[in-house]
């Protein structure tokens, strides 16, 4: 029988178009699915999920101290990496000569892959240790600890957005302001990095997305124990790491709780997300950047 | 300075951890299973062949899937508000953290289609967080395809899927294949959904329906529940070692792909 290829090449479109429909609506049931099981949560307890008491043996399910722990670790971990990732990214767009940045990209790129419990592992075994030694308590199990390593891990994220900002500055700008007698670091300080100012800011919202995200490496090194920390050197939980840690063995208004955290997880890493896609295509003028970013001027 | 210190950071951590694991690598490490519970004891048999299944089922759902979406978005889909809200939605799972979809493969996976803590419901949870990649690399390998090549191909008269499969595919192939390794990649070093949705038993699969722990997993059942931080280190080395592999196919495929493009200009 002769098959026309007009007709296969509808049949394929339909296929390839149910695959396609296939994967959002992974998306859409993730989403779904995660505001169903964990709306019994919010019913059954209302506001006072936001509690800071979390006993599930005597039924106290109050998730403030993990919001705590997420807030406080990746807050470090920003505190650690901005710098840190604007000074890769300044070596890498700049400083560098090419044939240097060549190799150094990849080796930065390199980040990525590794695994997230390899670099809690390292945290472990070589950070844990000094920072015991630092602050003469416990295992070096702390939120210090976390915002090092969680530093490290959006290190990539936020360097390679950043050097795609400095890049995108138009040449002018710089010859001008070099024209105008500015040394190097002036013309940085002073023309690129207000320029790139809102691709700056994307990668780093960008990389808080990533942060909140982290699960496992922060079970390893930040100590895990559900509690408010009140130094740098305590030990905190996250919401990652508080879902990790108990849904293997949570049933009922526990498992509807640990839900609720997902959801939490959800809201805050889309909204992220969305807030730093937006910022980086320059759609919307965060209120600290100014207007349309180097990159829109540019196109 | 900054800059350089950065640079040197992923040098260090590899590095690091080869020299550390190294010591407690031996054949018996690779031949023998590990003891499990709170023991540190034993190799990491059972671990690899684990990873294996895990890696190989992840891909044989992702890659089909991953690659028809990405024809349709990238040749058959106009540019319309539809388009661009599947494209949006699918950037945007791209960020949800992997324990979010830890707990929807635990619900989804082993509760409703009752496949059980196993490494089906891995396979299946790491198939929806990792689709995002697969979609992505594949459309921008399909779109660097030369617009004149289509074109000329629709004018002696090919379908568009014709067109499709001759012309753009095996022009994108090598995008494509870097997608897939870098798919290959996150299967094996991910760990928090897996963590959920495996149950961590330390024996040897039997079949795919069975639980177990990926390299990853491990080595964070020995950290925590251990204090085997050699066999820890030396499990690291052995994962760092097949992330190294695959990073650097990655990187000589698409220098590979750029030269090959470049040359047609």
């Amino acid at each position: 029988m002769h098959i026309s290829r007009h007709f296969v090449d509808r049949v394929v479109k339909h296929i390839m178009l149910a695959l396609a429909t296939l994967s959002l609506l992974i998306l859409v049931l993730i989403a779904l699915y995660i505001f169903r099981e964990a709306w019994p949560a919010f019913k059954e307890l209302g506001l006072s999920v936001f509690d800071d008491k979390w006993y599930p043996s005597r039924e106290a399910y109050g998730i403030m101290t993990m919001i705590v722990g997420t807030i406080v670790s990746t807050t470090l971990a920003l505190f650690f990496a901005v710098p840190l990732s604007i000074g890769c990214a300044l070596f890498l767009a700049e400083v560098a000569p090419p044939q240097v940045a060549q190799v150094a990209r990849p080796a930065v790129e390199l980040l990525v892959g590794i695994p997230s419990v390899v670099y809690g592992m390292v945290g472990v075994v070589f950070l844990s240790p000094i920072i015991a030694d630092i602050s003469g308590q416990g295992s070096g199990s702390s939120v210090l600890a976390a915002g090092i390593v969680l530093a490290i891990m959006i290190l990539p994220t936020v360097t390679s957005i950043s050097e795609d900002g400095l890049r995108a500055v138009p040449r002018a700008y710089k010859d001008a302001s070099l024209a105008l007698g500015a040394t190097r670091w002036q013309t940085i300080w002073h023309v690129l990095l207000p320029a790139a100012r809102s691709s700056i800011v994307a990668a780093v919202i960008l990389g808080l997305g990533r942060a909140i995200g982290e699960t496992m490496a922060m079970m390893m090194v930040i100590g895990n124990s559900p509690q408010f920390p009140h130094s740098i050197f305590d030990s905190a939980r996250t919401l990652t790491g508080n879902i990790a840690a108990e849904i293997a063995h949570a049933t009922g208004l526990h498992a509807d709780v640990l839900w609720a955290c997902g959801a939490l997880l959800f809201i805050m890493v889309l909204g992220l997300n969305t807030l730093g896609i937006l910022a980086y295509r320059g759609k919307i003028g965060l209120p600290w950047s100014r207007g349309k970013s180097a990159k829109g001027r540019v196109s | 300075m900054m800059g350089i210190c950065g640079v040197s950071l992923p040098l260090f951590i590899v590095i690091y951890v080869i020299a550390q694991g190294l010591p407690a690598i031996n054949w018996d490490f690779f031949t023998s299973e590990p003891a499990g519970g709170l023991s540190g004891d034993g190799g990491i048999s059972s671990v690899i062949i684990t990873t294996l299944w895990l890696v190989g089922a992840t891909l044989v759902v992702t890659v089909p899937l991953g690659i028809g979406a990405a024809i349709y978005l990238a040749e058959y889909a106009r540019d319309t508000w539809r388009t661009e809200i599947v494209r949006r939605g699918v950037e945007l799972l791209a960020g949800i953290p992997s324990i979010v979809f830890g707990l929807f493969g635990l619900a989804i996976f082993v509760q409703v289609f009752d496949l059980g803590l196993s490494i089906i419901s891995g396979s299946l949870t790491l198939a929806c967080l990792l689709l995002p990649f697969m979609i992505r690399s594949t459309e921008e390998a399909m779109r660097s395809v030369p617009r004149s090549h289509r074109e000329a191909s629709l004018a002696l008269g090919a379908t568009r899927w014709q067109m499709v499969r001759s012309v753009v595919l095996p022009s994108a192939l090598p995008g494509i294949i870097t997608g897939i390794i870098l798919c290959a990649g996150g299967a094996v070093a991910e760990s928090a959904c897996l963590y959920v949705v495996m149950g961590g038993s330390a024996e040897m699969p039997g079949t795919p329906l069975d639980g177990g722990r990926s390299l990853a997993v491990h080595i964070f059942y020995l950290i925590n529940e251990t204090n085997a931080l050699d066999k820890a280190m030396a499990t690291g080395a052995v994962l760092m070692v097949f992330v190294l592999v695959l990073n650097i196919a990655t990187r000589f495929l698409s220098w590979q792909y750029r030269a090959r493009v470049g040359g047609k200009k």
